[in-house]
């Protein structure tokens, strides 16, 4: 008996001693298979900033810094973060210096400069290219190579948050020798450059197939010479959220499974089967409304829902926003169409941590009779349809968003909730591709708002929202004159407000910043402008033999995949 | 026949050229932008500045004829050009490029092109063999059991949409059984048995949902065609004559129901090069199906745009051919 015990024992260490033994060695774990239900269309994410373009690209290009899962900079390619207090940010704001750590190489061979870096930048504000990072370069006046392993971004103005370029999935950089002459409107041309990018990530691409799959191997000159664990993966696109959740959870046909944007039940469904698991993280999205200051009334012809055409009959009154925000059960509709990918929010900017508001918890729980009673003393009654009604003008919306099953599901019952305070509700819904896409000519974008509210989720890439509030300024307010283009759909404007954002684009310091960052956020939400709903997180399965995800909202999903391995 | 080819292909210049133009004018006045997919994250003026860079501040009429000059000069130079190894001018012409990859559509099209023809090219050889002896079986002993079964089973293969069979043999053989893959691996190369095992395994779900709709279409013809020449006199006087009745059947009957039945196939093919757009979805199989349906989502006009031509270009040869097919298999028709 002790002997057999002994003989287990001994066979369980050496089981144990083999498994840590292979997953030290590169490549040792064999094949492994991610399924993006969005297929990759090119490799290069200066060409197309599609999520699952950057993300894609994310194996093989890197950042100088990128944002780990609790959305803190972390030097990835650089000795450190630079900052005021270690001098690698001058004291004005206007430059900032990052020290490219000794010993990286380019998956071809050749050694990661300053160079390349420089080069990176000249490439995305080349005026002719069409580069979709170049909002990550504003402001920049250049990019200088110091010596081979010092690069200096030079700032037009102060910058108190200048982690813009170079930090995050969005702002990776290109090897200098494979793009040289892919510049501004060659760019498109460069096929083979943008399909095969050459980079210093755990992962080198071996084949592309545009829309379909990319295969990749492990780069035989990554820094770590223990990682990744795969020798190759296998990076497939296309099929809806909830085949790709099947792919994981219940054929086990691949291994990660990412943005699976299903109703709640059915995933928990799938979950059950018990060959994978769903894990989820939250970042700075969240599913709002954006309530129209302004009179969408079709009969204002081209003035309508523009500050010429007026103000809003009613939901320029604070005490009508207000009632329609306390009405909401917010709870409802996580439960309803989130799941585990929902948290209710009365903020805009929601995260991180610092920068989350509490001033307007109120909304938090629902409170129909408070709701009704905002109503009753603002002097809006309801009439013989119980429907209320103030000087002939009646509480009736039109409320839109995109096609979309668990929208179309969350719009029946706010349409429901608003019923019982006496509102009554109209629901539209746009296909995406017309209500994001912006096109002028077309009268249902999102930034048109021929509507009384609109519904959809935004965000802001990295942890600063400065730029993020920059869009509810007077100046972004949409209009004719400037072609539509602009994201203040609210049509906000309040010069206490942009007074208050020029003094945050002054401030530096994480902790001033985020008293006046809550401050914008509550004047939002206060006004009525914005009534947020839903704080969305992202969603993903991995499979029970999967080991080492660490969920990221802040950067590339796969941002650690140099650490993924098997697990028995 | 000779110059009623000729003439055909001449009428088809025009009728190509005005199918090209109205798809262009549709996809133009079509809603949806090519930057609806780019997180909102991205400011308005860098999507401006983007709808630039693909061209799109160009008058309607001026990318129209830059279309036209690309898709008929450039593109079968450059072809011209792989064939043959000469360099034709500078060699540098500006090709048709799809606004999602930013690679020329035509490579798209040809990197694609063997999934489409083997999935749904094999599913129509299996319909069609398949349906053929289906239909002469189920006319020859018309309203019998194996008749009404036919029926049946064409009628449910008619009338249930494919995303309702491909989804419903997933649950069966992929999830439960767990005996199929459910994702068609476009990276599987064929090099010995076990890969062609593993490729006949992915294709068997796909190539079987749409071989059951084929299959219930052209049964059905077959059908119809097999019970109108059998009520024909010169089947009587056949039989009158003393023949066996597999002769009857099989030689006489057969090979005059299969006229119209050949046009009706002939017809077909053009769907086998337009894939089958939800079928090849569902599977994943990476066809020209599932690439237009890529393109239509993210408003990427090029590849629509030429996809949708490449179509109506076989649709009108096609067309063609399944005319001059019926001439050649009856020969009481002549066109001169």
């Amino acid at each position: 008996m002790i002997k057999s015990r002994k003989l287990m024992l001994a066979t369980a260490a050496a089981l144990a001693l083999s498994a840590t033994g292979a997953a030290a060695e590169r490549g040792a774990d064999g094949q492994l298979n991610i399924l993006y239900w969005q297929a990759v269309s090119v490799l290069n994410p200066f060409l197309s900033g599609g999520t699952k373009d950057v993300e894609g690209s994310s194996l093989v290009l890197e950042p100088l810094a990128r944002y780990d899962e609790t959305g803190t900079m972390v030097p990835w390619l650089v000795e450190d973060i630079p900052t005021v207090e270690n001098g690698g940010v001058s004291e004005d704001l206007t430059t900032i210096t990052w020290k490219i750590k000794d010993g990286i190489k380019w998956s071809d061979g050749t050694p990661f400069t300053a160079e390349d870096v420089a080069f990176t930048a000249a490439y995305c504000m080349d005026e002719s290219g069409g580069c979709q990072q170049a909002a990550n370069f504003s402001d920049v006046a250049s990019v200088e190579a110091v010596d081979p392993l010092t690069v200096k971004v030079t700032f037009a103005v102060p910058k108190p948050f200048p982690y813009g370029p170079f930090v995050g999935a969005q702002s990776p950089v290109l090897q200098k020798a494979q793009f040289q002459d892919c510049m501004g409107a060659a760019a498109p041309t460069c096929t083979e450059a943008n399909f095969h990018p050459i980079g210093t990530g755990p992962f080198v691409v071996q084949d592309f197939k545009a829309n379909d799959v990319v295969v990749f191997a492990a780069n035989p000159e990554f820094r770590d010479p223990e990682k990744p664990a795969f020798s190759t993966v296998v990076f497939k696109g296309g099929g809806d959220a909830a085949s790709a959740a099947r792919s994981v959870l219940e054929t086990g046909e691949f291994d990660y499974a990412w943005n699976l944007q299903v109703e709640p039940e059915i995933l928990s469904q799938m979950e059950a089967a018990g060959r994978g698991e769903l894990v989820s993280a939250f970042g700075t999205s969240v599913e709002r409304f954006e309530v129209n200051m302004t009179d969408p009334d079709p009969a204002l012809g081209d003035k309508r829902s523009t500050v010429e055409g007026g103000p809003h009959p009613f939901l320029t009154d604070p005490a009508v926003t207000k009632a329609l925000s306390l009405a909401i059960d917010r709870e409802i509709l996580v439960e309803a169409g989130y799941g585990a990918a929902g948290q209710v929010t009365c903020n805009l900017v929601p995260a991180p941590e610092a920068y989350a508001s509490t001033a307007n918890d109120w909304c938090k729980t629902q409170d129909i009779e408070a709701a009704n009673k905002l109503l009753d003393d603002a002097g809006w009654v309801a009439g013989s349809d119980g429907i209320r009604e103030k000087d002939g003008v009646r509480l009736s919306m039109l409320y839109q968003t995109s096609t979309n099953s668990v929208r179309q599901g969350t719009q029946a019952l706010i349409k429901q909730m608003w019923s019982e305070i006496g509102v009554e509700t109209e629901l539209r819904n746009v296909d995406a591709s017309v209500f994001f896409g912006g096109d002028p000519a077309s009268p249902d974008t999102f930034q048109k708002l021929y509507a009384d509210v609109e519904m959809f989720t935004n965000n802001f890439d990295g942890t600063d929202p400065q730029s993020y509030l920059a869009s509810w300024r007077c100046s972004e307010i949409p209009s004719p004159k400037n072609n539509w283009l602009g994201g203040n759909n609210p049509r906000y404007c309040s010069e206490e407000y942009d007074a208050l954002f020029e003094e945050l684009s002054k401030t530096a310091g994480i902790e001033q910043r985020a008293v006046i960052a809550k401050q914008l956020n509550d004047m939002l939400v206060e006004a009525g402008a914005i009534i947020p709903l839903i704080h969305r997180g992202g969603v993903s399965a991995h499979a029970n033999s999967l080991g080492g995800v660490v969920m990221n909202e802040w950067d590339s999903e796969l941002w650690n995949i140099a650490d993924w391995h098997r697990v028995e | 026949m000779l110059t009623f080819t000729i003439r055909r292909l001449l009428l088809a210049i025009p009728t190509l050229l005005a199918i090209s133009f109205i798809i262009f004018a549709i996809l133009d006045l079509s809603p949806g932008d090519p930057t609806s997919q780019i997180p909102l994250t991205v400011p308005p003026e860098v999507r401006e500045h983007i709808r630039t860079s693909l061209g799109l501040d160009e008058p309607f009429i001026v990318r129209y004829l830059l279309w036209l000059k690309q898709f008929f000069i450039n593109e079968p130079l450059n072809i011209l050009e792989e064939w043959t190894g000469y360099t034709f001018g500078d060699g540098d012409r500006l090709r048709i490029s799809s606004w999602a990859t930013r690679s020329p559509v035509v490579d798209l099209i040809v990197e694609r092109l063997p999934q489409t023809l083997w999935v749904v090219g094999m599913s129509y050889v299996v319909g069609a063999l398949i349906a053929i002896p289906i239909g002469v079986i189920s006319a020859y002993k018309q309203y019998s059991w194996f008749d009404q079964v036919g029926t049946f089973v064409s009628m449910i293969g008619f009338s249930v949409p494919t995303f309702f069979t491909g989804l419903l043999l997933i649950v069966i053989f992929a999830v439960n059984l767990q005996w199929l893959p459910s994702i068609y691996d476009t990276t599987l190369r064929v090099t010995d048995w076990s890969s062609f095992v593993a490729q006949i395994k992915q294709m068997i779900m796909p190539t079987m949902v749409l071989a059951l709709y084929n299959a219930s279409q052209i049964s059905r013809f077959m059908r119809a065609s097999m019970l109108d020449n059998l009520n024909q006199d010169y089947v009587r006087t056949a039989r009158a004559k003393g023949m066996k009745e597999k002769t009857v059947v099989l030689v006489h009957v057969l090979r005059n129901s299969l006229i119209p039945v050949v046009t009706v196939i002939a017809l077909g093919v053009p769907q086998v090069f337009g894939g089958a757009i939800i079928t090849e979805q569902i599977f994943k199989v990476n066809g020209l199906g599932q690439l237009l349906i890529i393109g239509i989502q993210g408003a990427d006009i090029p590849l629509v745009q030429t996809l949708t031509f490449i179509f109506a270009v076989l649709i009108v040869l096609f067309n063609l051919v399944a005319d001059i097919l019926y001439g050649v298999l009856d020969p009481r028709i002549r066109y001169d």
